[in-house]
């Protein structure tokens, strides 16, 4: 097979519903109600009846079988489900499987869905198990794994821990232009704050950190003949890829390139566009390194000039690159897994572009005329990288 | 046994097992003249099943390393490190000797096999 017939799913596909779902604290609700009812809520946002549901797709850390579990408690029998856990990243690769599937036509409404309350029970939430040669180590999983690749890169290119505060930022000042993000009442933050915040694993401190937060979310997809006729300006899936080759940190090849190099050439090669065409870049930013890592690794900039790019806040609201809109991992919402906030935010930057009302944010946090968004999602210890290309109708 | 099984246990316990008896022991590809850890069935990628195991130099370089920091009455801050041995494989250890937030990356370290939590471990030492 070559690749024109890969490309042969570019816009075959298209996302008519998003949901979000108990984002924040969702004390007195389980993992399963508040997935659910992002899956509800993006039914009605696509006007597509539940029983017309034959895809059903995700993963939690609350669930073993997630795409069984989630199909039972909705009462849907799939034809195709995917329950496929690659970590954080997973919903975007189930995107990718959703896409195989509609456009093979083994099923015709896709629901990809993620439901957490860990905050509201106690904290991070985790399904890893201990990892052989490391475990007797003690890491602290995920952040050791992080910590450890932010150091590397440090080393390598001369970056500083205010380079990396640059990153959170940028994300608060995006969370402050956003009434839904976690710390949109937190005021901005500054180099001191990130830099004199509790250390968690050197360099990383608190504020280099992704926030721990209940959440869920919800998109249907369905085939592009088909979302002509729903509510909303469809988002059309123009490219989608994906690639690992680690599961442990002691694994990485090398700690300062991601499979997103990977990942990105075939996604933005399946979308017929470059990065430099992007008009928003939402990248899984876990730690404030995942940023600068997958800024170089998905091609806006050369490996080690990333904190050169996003100085002067150039990755803010002011600034030339779009990134992380929502406020990000860091800012906006974490619930243990984000990938699906990550896509989530790049859909709605499109809709809202394209007429749709979204919801309300203060001035700028829109991006005006967008039409082309990059969704990439980071999976376990750097490991699964899986980057989506979104574009609305005239990107076809 | 299955008869598909060679050996009476898997690699991951015989790197323990050598543990134990005080080797730091890690596998090489005959054909390809080539060292991996962690220890596996077969060669990674190429899948070559010709292995032996070496014991290692205990020669290393840092590649990358963290300071984990944890309450005093939990332990205290200890040290995570990522090394590459002189024959080539890299793995997770930890370097003692100094403070756990004073190990740099590119300094040579020794193996020695101590133990953790009451299971052995290798443990690197600064030269």
């Amino acid at each position: 097979m070559d690749q024109n017939d890969i490309n042969k799913l570019r816009g075959k596909t298209a996302v008519v519903g998003l949901a979000e779902s108990g984002c924040g604290l969702a004390s007195g609700w389980s993992a399963m109600e508040i997935m659910a009812t992002a899956v509800h809520d993006a039914l009605d946002d696509a006007g597509i009846k539940l029983k017309e549901v034959d895809g059903v797709f995700a993963a939690t850390a609350f669930h073993s079988m997630a795409a069984m579990s989630l199909s039972e408690y909705l009462g849907v029998k799939p034809k195709f489900a995917d329950g496929s856990q690659i970590g954080g990243s997973s919903f975007l690769s189930h995107i990718l499987t959703a896409a195989m599937a509609l456009d093979a036509g083994l099923i015709n409404v896709a629901v990809v869905a993620y439901g957490s309350n860990q905050k509201s029970i106690g904290g991070f939430k985790t399904i890893s198990e201990a990892m052989p040669y490391e475990a007797q180590y003690q890491p602290r999983m995920p952040v050791s794994a992080y910590a450890l690749a932010a150091k590397r890169y440090m080393y390598e290119f001369g970056a500083s821990r205010e380079d990396l505060a640059n990153v959170a930022i940028a994300a608060r000042d995006w969370a402050l232009l956003n009434p839904r993000a976690y710390t949109h009442h937190d005021g901005p933050l500054n180099v001191n704050d990130v830099l004199s915040a509790r250390p968690i694993v050197d360099p990383l401190g608190k504020l280099d950190c992704c926030l721990v937060t209940d959440g869920g979310a919800a998109i249907v997809m369905t085939r592009s003949d088909r979302a002509k006729d729903t509510k909303k300006n469809p988002i059309y899936l123009l490219g989608a890829a994906m690639e690992h080759h680690h599961r442990m940190i002691s694994e990485m090849p090398d700690l300062v390139r991601t499979s997103a190099i990977e990942s990105g050439i075939r996604a933005f090669e399946m979308s017929g566009y470059t990065p430099e065409d992007m008009d928003t870049i939402q990248l899984y930013d876990a730690f404030t390194i995942n940023t600068l890592l997958f800024l170089e690794d998905l091609g806006f900039c050369k490996k080690g000039e990333a904190a050169e790019l996003i100085k002067n806040n150039n990755i803010g609201p002011s600034g030339s690159l779009k990134v992380n809109t929502n406020g990000g991992g860091l800012s906006c919402v974490h619930p243990g897994m984000y990938g699906l906030f990550v896509t989530l935010e790049a859909l709605r930057q499109l809709r809202n572009a394209s007429g749709d009302n979204v919801g309300q944010r203060l001035d700028g946090g829109w991006i005006d005329n967008a039409k082309l968004s990059v969704a990439h999602g980071n999976g376990g210890v750097l490991s699964s990288q899986v980057t989506n290309i979104w574009g609305v109708s005239d990107t076809l | 046994m299955p008869e598909n099984l060679k050996g009476l246990v898997g690699p991951e316990q015989q790197f323990k097992d050598f543990l134990s008896d005080g080797k730091f022991m890690i596998q090489r590809c005959k054909s390809l003249n080539q060292f991996f850890f962690h220890p596996r069935v077969a060669f990674p990628g190429s899948g070559e099943r010709d292995l032996e195991w070496v014991e290692a130099s205990g020669n290393g370089v840092v590649y990358s390393s963290s300071c984990n920091r944890r309450l005093p009455e939990k332990g205290g801050d200890f040290n995570l490190s990522l090394i590459t041995l002189e024959e080539g494989p890299r793995m997770m250890a930890r370097v003692e000797g100094v403070d756990p937030d004073k190990v740099e990356i590119g300094q040579k370290v020794k193996a020695r096999i101590s133990s953790l939590n009451g299971e052995p471990a290798v443990i690197f030492d600064i030269v």
